[in-house]
């Protein structure tokens, strides 16, 4: 049995009387690749922010290595170094390069030096493929290379596991493809990975396990043949008609 | 000297042999005022709307709440008070209170200074935290998201960019400041308008002077506005990036639009 790094029990959150998410319960293991999917507003996303405390959960709990992330005394920042982003709108600093970029939370978070961050920093951006981009500043770049500039930046962490917000649904289509190779590469080389998505190609062909959510609870969850071959619950199944159509 | 008779720009060259130093020293006053001033006051303006941009949170306690309640409170007085009343009768009241209460004379020069910071304070809080406001959520998000406190993310993500923002309204808010330091003339601030009025009275020539004191303002505010557009342009960065080549290239300059 592998390292469960993750596991979420009973999960649970409110925005004002809205219930987003009800009684979720899932855990990633080391090494493991997760998709999560369903359609929008079925709460993926919120469950995702949940995870690194964007969002506060209601209730229910968050256990990092065992250790529940919501106890008084626990070391948020050190959590959230340790468990990498990467948003739907990239967020890189705009006010920085691409290097600046992967090279500031190293340096004010994990407290590397200048020398040793810019080395990380540039074996993580020669393997999305951005390495010559490190004068850029976002605002030159496109769509694509900042997705991958801001994987370098989680990468630059040295993440246990990083978590995905619909990492390609911002991208033009051309640049989908770019972001999802970079993405396969790192599922292969054994990174943990969560990622809600709405590519079912990447869920199908790279995932360990997907997830299917809707109206805030998990519908079904199990290894990527079961849900796209054979899917036990009507829900997913109308759901996976759905997308799978369109995609055609 | 010129007599009655003389021309207009006789006067002039005649008033600016006699005063020309003084004017000039009143010019720097007034340059010194309005630049420590504007200074001093962007530092209290980055304080109070860094605390009234900060979301107010319950969950740390709430003793603390209540704290942090009381003290958005004065704040928001300050800021209420100092943009709704003239910066003239503000110097009344500062510079006539201190010494009615605490039986001193302020040196002239710190009483313009403290005059001027405060007031400029309360202007910039507001534009600082609508430029703080005005940076995407997003990028703070991505501060925390690799484990920066919320201090940290401010300081370097959120900070530099409201700052660039802001940068037009600053230079506006120093612009103003050289200008509207001639009200310190009511405390006996040896500014440049108090000394031209005292140089015009010697001989009532009023619009001879006040002809010079014009561009002496005009020469100010004209070159300050080029010195701070160039600032911004530098704080921009270059348009272009250059290519981080290989060693049989040399690093060329590639030519980008800019935006997305």
């Amino acid at each position: 049995m592998r390292e469960t790094i993750i596991e979420v029990r009973h999960l649970s959150k409110f925005f004002g009387d809205h219930e987003v998410l009800r009684d979720v319960d899932f855990s990633v293991a080391k090494g493991e690749v997760v998709s999560i999917i369903g359609s929008s507003g079925s709460g993926k996303s919120t469950l995702l922010r949940c995870i690194n405390l964007l969002e506060k959960p209601t209730g229910g709990e968050i256990l990092y290595h065992g250790k529940s992330i919501r106890e008084p005394g626990f070391n948020l920042q050190m959590y959230r170094a340790h468990v990498g982003m990467v948003f739907q709108q990239f967020n890189l600093f705009a006010n920085m390069t691409a290097l600046e970029n992967c090279v500031v939370g190293q340096m004010k978070v994990l407290k590397r030096s200048r020398a040793e961050a810019e080395k990380v920093a540039m074996e993580y951006l020669r393997k999305v493929g951005m390495d010559v981009y490190v004068k850029a500043k976002p605002r030159q770049l496109s769509g694509g290379q900042k997705q991958r500039v801001a994987i370098a930046r989680a990468l630059s962490m040295n993440p246990d596991v990083l978590l995905f917000d619909e990492p390609t649904s911002a991208l033009d289509p051309e640049m989908v493809g770019e972001v999802l190779a970079v993405m396969k590469d790192l599922a292969k080389s054994g990174l943990t990975m969560l990622v809600v998505t709405h590519e079912m190609g990447f869920a199908r062909d790279v995932c360990d396990k997907v997830v299917f959510m809707d109206g805030g609870v998990i519908v079904e969850s199990d290894v990527p043949e079961a849900i796209f071959t054979q899917p036990k619950q009507p829900r997913t199944r109308e759901f996976l008609a759905r997308i799978l159509q369109t995609e055609e | 000297m010129p007599t009655a008779e003389s021309g207009f720009f006789e006067w002039v060259f005649f008033l600016l042999k006699k005063f020309g130093p003084l004017l000039l020293r009143g010019a720097g006053v007034t340059l010194l005022i309005s630049l420590t001033g504007t200074i001093a006051g962007f530092v209290i303006g980055l304080a109070v709307g860094y605390v009234r941009a900060k979301p107010l949170q319950k969950e740390n306690g709430a003793g603390g709440y209540w704290a942090r309640k009381i003290v958005r409170g004065v704040l928001g007085a300050y800021i209420e008070i100092f943009r709704s009343t003239p910066m003239i009768v503000q110097a009344m009241v500062i510079f006539y209170g201190i010494s009615a209460v605490f039986h001193v004379t302020l040196p002239y020069l710190l009483a313009g200074f403290v005059i001027v910071s405060i007031n400029t304070g309360a202007y910039l809080a507001e534009i600082v935290r609508g430029g703080i406001q005005s940076v995407d959520p997003g990028q703070q998000e991505a501060a925390l998201a690799i484990g920066m406190t919320y201090g940290q993310s401010m300081l370097h993500v959120v900070l530099p960019q409201a700052i660039r923002n802001i940068l037009p309204a600053l230079g506006n808010e120093f612009v103003v400041n050289i200008k509207d330091t001639s009200v310190l003339n009511v405390i006996s601030v040896t500014e440049l308008f108090f000394v031209s009025k005292s140089a015009a009275g010697t001989y009532f020539k009023y619009f001879e002077v006040f002809f010079i004191t014009s561009i002496i303002y005009f020469v100010m505010t004209f070159t300050v506005t080029r010195i701070l557009r160039w600032i911004e342009k530098k704080m921009d960065g270059p348009e272009n990036y250059v290519m981080h080549g290989s060693q049989t290239v040399p690093d060329v300059e590639l030519v980008t639009k800019g935006g997305e």
